[in-house]
């Protein structure tokens, strides 16, 4: 077992204990801390997919977590309130939406890629902010968490075991896909795409069909977040959540299993440390970010684990 | 029938033409050399094969199919394997991953390759990057074998590897050709490279000059083509 094995199992241990921990001291906020993080991760863990594996750096994936956030609000407005049926569809309308937009975009590359990717993001923001069925600028909310079988969604704790349950379930899905012969090929196809052709693999279908799988869990995450706030917001399409994405994965670690986690961990503690200090909190992070990039590119996890076997 | 025909190609990168009449024919189960000095287009030949270059003319049939219109991929799929100059495995891929992301179904399963490269099996979860030079020309070569070709390439296999090494990858070639295979070869050192040539064709400045059996390869002709 590899040292970075034991840093991802500590990692998901601490993650599963804070919310007792909080509890235990009567501090139910630190449990909604905890499912923030557990949320960002797992949009992240969709965004690590493309950006981490395949090197594709989407600046739109807001764009996914909005529209799983806008499933949830509208569907629980038409009184469907399982959250498992939400999830399914806003993963199948974000899936298409990525089918459609990354076979535009993916035919373009590296800064090309950024900005069409970032264009449709966009698009779909302007959109929805000026159509009133979908609340505009003023968002919906939603009365109550939607329904989970056999739990009650609205206790805290609950809702963070949901969140961290499935976040688990797509780091599993993230480690299979990577250790699978796709994984190998979307890892090819970032180092030199022509070989890969050579070997008489068409590059472009490995790279949608990924784009496509890091929308849908993307916008699990964001369906997710709906629930958490009881409110789905414009903001969550705006291309300031697509860079905080990429933070997330920048700073745990580009292309690691748990780079996601830990991305997500350090942003949500800064976010809640500094953002008592001060509003200008981003300052710092965007100090510690450089840090990262300048003197641990790998990112955190490159920092405490070593050099990434896949990287 | 021939397996590998080339028929007046000339290619291009970009506006400069590299290629300008080049012939070839490479029969089922015969090892072809591909010759010539630095610099008149074997690299960019079996580039051109594959779809590689940019803009190509002429004729090009692999298994009586044009691949004019093809793409590399599916020219690949063809049966086409690449062993590519440099080496150029994939860097952050294991061994195991680098040759099962290559595979296809056929005779050359994984542990046919590791038992032609017993160092390959011992070195299966490390990666490519962690390898040797001679290593990682193995893995090239295993990675090509994955993909089952009809038709293996190899581009200056045995480039910048020791005496020792370049012995181990000879000795593989020979037993690929005892076995069958089809192969078009790209080498420098003669004297290791026409024992198992079957035949020849000779590259200068973009076009065939020569071709013919390795046998009629007089000391004459080679200092007049490849002599320094």
């Amino acid at each position: 077992m590899t040292r970075e094995f034991w840093i991802n199992g500590v990692l998901a241990l601490l993650l599963l204990a804070a919310p007792f921990i909080a509890l235990a001291f009567g501090e139910s906020f630190y449990v909604t801390l905890a499912t923030r993080v557990a949320i960002l991760a797992l949009a992240a863990v969709g965004l690590n997919l493309a950006l981490g594996l395949g090197g594709l750096v989407s600046f739109g994936h807001a764009a996914f977590f909005g529209i799983g956030g806008y499933a949830a609000g509208l569907l629980a407005a038409e009184g469907f309130t399982s959250m498992p049926v939400i999830w399914l569809i806003g993963a199948v309308v974000a899936g298409l939406v990525a089918l459609a937009t990354g076979a535009v975009s993916l035919r373009t590359s590296g800064v090309y890629f950024i900005m069409i990717t970032l264009a449709f993001a966009q698009m779909i923001y302007y959109f929805v902010i000026s159509w009133p069925t979908l609340g505009g600028e003023d968002g919906l909310s939603l009365a109550l968490r939607n329904e989970f079988p056999f739990v009650n969604t609205l206790k805290p704790l609950d809702f963070f075991l949901i969140a961290y349950g499935l976040l688990l379930l797509a780091l599993f899905i993230f480690a299979r896909l990577r250790a699978a012969r796709f994984g190998a090929a979307l890892e090819g196809a970032r180092q030199n795409e022509t070989r890969l052709a050579s070997l008489g693999i068409e590059v472009f279908p490995v790279r949608l069909w990924a784009f496509v799988l890091s929308a849908m869990i993307t916008s699990v995450a964001g369906a997710l977040y709906a629930d958490l706030n009881r409110f789905v917001s414009p903001s969550m399409l705006s291309w300031h959540m697509s860079g905080e994405l990429i933070v997330i994965v920048l700073l745990g670690g580009v292309g690691r299993l748990f780079g996601p986690v830990a991305g997500a961990a350090v942003f949500v503690l800064l976010e809640f440390a500094l953002g008592g200090l001060t509003e200008h909190w981003q300052f710092f992070l965007g100090l510690i970010l450089l840090g990262t990039v300048l003197f641990a590119r790998g990112g955190l996890l490159a920092l405490f684990a070593g050099k990434a076997h896949h990287g | 029938m021939s397996l590998l025909s080339l028929s007046g190609v000339k290619a291009f990168y970009g506006p400069s033409q590299v290629l300008f009449g080049v012939d070839l024919d490479a029969g089922e189960g015969q090892v072809v050399a591909l010759l010539g000095r630095n610099g008149m287009g074997k690299t960019t030949t079996i580039r051109a094969i594959l779809g590689l270059t940019g803009r190509r003319d002429g004729e090009i049939s692999f298994a009586g199919m044009p691949l004019r219109k093809l793409k590399s991929y599916q020219i690949a799929r063809l049966g086409l394997g690449l062993v590519p100059e440099g080496r150029r495995c994939f860097a952050t891929l294991t061994v195991a991953e680098n040759l099962t992301v290559a595979a296809r179904p056929g005779a050359w399963a994984l542990p046919r390759i590791y038992e032609l490269f017993p160092r390959l099996a011992e070195r299966k979860g490390q990666p490519a990057r962690t390898l040797s030079g001679g290593e990682q020309q193995m893995l090239a070569i295993g990675r090509a074998l994955a993909t089952n070709p009809k038709l293996l390439m190899l581009d200056e296999a045995t480039e910048g590897l020791a005496p020792v090494l370049r012995q181990e990858i000879w000795a593989v070639i020979t037993r690929l050709k005892r076995e069958g295979q089809s192969i078009l070869i790209v080498d420098k050192i003669l004297a290791e490279l026409l024992p198992v040539t079957d035949s020849c064709v000779i590259l200068e400045r973009g076009r065939t000059v020569w071709a013919g059996e390795a046998g009629a390869l007089t000391s004459e002709l080679q200092e007049r083509y490849l002599g320094v």
